[in-house]
């Protein structure tokens, strides 16, 4: 299947998204389990990736920084804007691509060989708008929220192994982290979260629901999933900053 | 009332359903028979809306669902019940979750009155003490008649069974045909049947249509298919010489030349 084609039915499926809900309690309660499966089941993950990525961050960049004539706070600086900038947003939402994409893919996958799908759309449910919209929702409601815990996670990741390996004063690097601080770089991340959030949810939700075939095809589609989901988060993480910074 | 006016539908180059015409009949069990690849199950989807007919009419009650809107096409769903081959239970759910799964959605009833009309339906398909179980802890047959509980428990005009048989021992595949027989008859209802079992045929078929690479091929009752002159039809249904004998047996009783009370033991003699 070319490009277009592919793109032209994940268009179709984003427009079919947005009906009106049969009973906007059940779509209440579907969009609550997401946010629940999503954010709560992610928290784990996020938070051993982040503080390792800020400890591991902190001790290469004092690696680095050789020249006595470059004070130690730089090291809490150069940590603070790596995590928040690149690291939480982007290397967080890989991870989820991997973890939350996967989940999406098969499980929409495995509804659709097992014609649990075609049994809603019997009922006259629009199957679109109660499996797919909760998802996407609710993956940009609590994705965000992960990547700013990521961002508080990670700069404590990096003062703890600062201190801890004795490169750094607590003292010293706490100073280091007020010093030039732009709010605007959080700002720059949580609209990178809102877009991977996006991709993250979507792309898998499309291979999901358009599996043909049987549990082979689930895990093709999962694969799939991931690794275009992977691939649009790089290609946007270079948009973004093109166009914001 | 279900009427299909000179359907097609194809895929790609290979036409699956080329024409075909029928009429099913309320009350009655409207059964469409063929080999596999016939095209049976596509000509079903086609008649629920999962597939997009290329040509022709479905109508409900004289009322054209192919060329109804979408939202239109809903409320002629939420007339009809399905039972699907897999059964298409919700694997995360409990049978009671999983009945009451419409009711949630297109009722305004209390906890206590839907959870009611759950056991009022498992009741009726002969499942107790199933309501916490999950689809998994369930037999093949089990979760048939799950599929089937859900099917009515909306009392659908329309009950569309998709091979309900396929997997199940004749002794179970007997109590689920049974079952839809009952069904259709209690509630007055519209069943249309997919199946390539014979056992159902002669069961339940009130009205038969046979389907051959996408033609229909032949129709009737089940007392005529005994009579049908139609090879294929023949050689589909009576693949076996076991089931020619015993065509052969139920075409002598049929017209009287052997008495159909007929004691075993002086047969044996």
């Amino acid at each position: 299947m070319t490009f277009f084609t592919e793109l032209g039915r994940y268009l179709l499926m984003i427009k079919g998204m947005f009906s009106k809900p049969e009973n906007t309690k059940m779509y209440w309660k579907e969009f609550m389990h997401q946010c629940s499966e999503i954010g709560i089941g992610s928290l784990g993950i996020v938070t051993i990736i982040s503080v390792f990525i800020g400890a591991v961050s902190a001790l290469q960049t004092a690696y680095q920084l050789v020249s006595p004539l470059i004070p130690k706070s730089t090291i809490a600086q150069i940590v603070r804007d790596t995590v928040i900038l690149e690291f939480a947003p982007t290397l967080v939402c890989i991870v989820l691509a991997g973890v939350v994409g996967s989940k999406i893919a098969s499980e929409l996958g495995n509804m659709r060989v097992s014609e649990q799908i075609d049994a809603l759309e019997i009922m006259g449910i629009n199957t679109k708008t109660y499996l797919i919209l909760p998802k996407i929702l609710a993956a940009m409601l609590t994705i965000p929220m992960l990547v700013v815990i990521s961002m508080g996670l990670g700069i404590w990741g990096g003062r703890l192994a600062s201190s801890l390996s004795g490169i750094v004063d607590i003292n010293v690097f706490d100073k280091g982290l007020l010093e030039n601080f732009q709010p605007y770089n959080v700002f720059f991340a949580i609209v990178k979260g809102y877009t991977f959030a996006y991709l993250i949810s979507s792309i898998p939700a499309y291979y999901g629901y358009h599996v043909e075939g049987g549990s082979l095809e689930i895990g093709r589609a999962s694969t799939k999933a991931v690794v275009v989901s992977c691939v649009a988060i790089l290609f946007a993480d270079y948009i973004i900053s093109a166009l914001l910074l | 009332m279900i009427e299909v006016k000179n359907i097609k539908k194809g895929f790609g180059d290979k036409v699956v359903i080329n024409g075909v015409s029928a009429v099913m009949q309320t009350g009655k069990c409207n059964l469409i028979i063929g080999a596999s690849g016939s095209g049976k199950t596509v000509l079903m989807k086609c008649m629920v809306g999962l597939f997009e007919p290329d040509s022709g009419e479905i109508l409900y009650e004289n009322q054209n669902f192919t060329a109804m809107e979408d939202e239109d096409k809903k409320e002629v769903r939420k007339q009809i019940g399905m039972l699907f081959q897999g059964s298409a239970l919700f694997d995360s759910q409990t049978v009671e979750k999983n009945i009451m799964f419409p009711l949630d959605m297109f009722t305004k009833d209390s906890y206590s009155k839907k959870l009611k009309r759950v056991n009022e339906v498992l009741e009726r398909v002969q499942m107790k003490d199933v309501n916490k179980k999950f689809p998994a802890e369930l037999s093949g047959g089990m979760k048939k008649r799950v599929g089937i509980a859900r099917a009515i428990v909306l009392n659908p005009k329309y009950l569309f069974c998709d091979e309900p048989n396929s997997g199940l021992d004749p002794q179970t595949s007997l109590v689920i045909d049974k079952l839809i027989k009952e069904i259709t008859t209690e509630y007055n209802i519209t069943t249309i049947v997919n199946t390539h079992d014979m056992n159902s045929v002669m069961e339940i078929g009130d009205n038969i249509m046979y389907m051959y690479k996408g033609d229909k091929e032949w129709e009737g009752t089940r007392e005529q298919i005994i009579f049908s002159k139609s090879e294929r039809l023949n050689e589909f249904i009576f693949a076996s010489e076991f089931l020619k004998d015993a065509k052969d047996m139920r075409m002598l009783e049929m017209s009287g030349k052997i008495d159909n009370n007929r004691n075993m033991d002086d047969l044996i003699k």
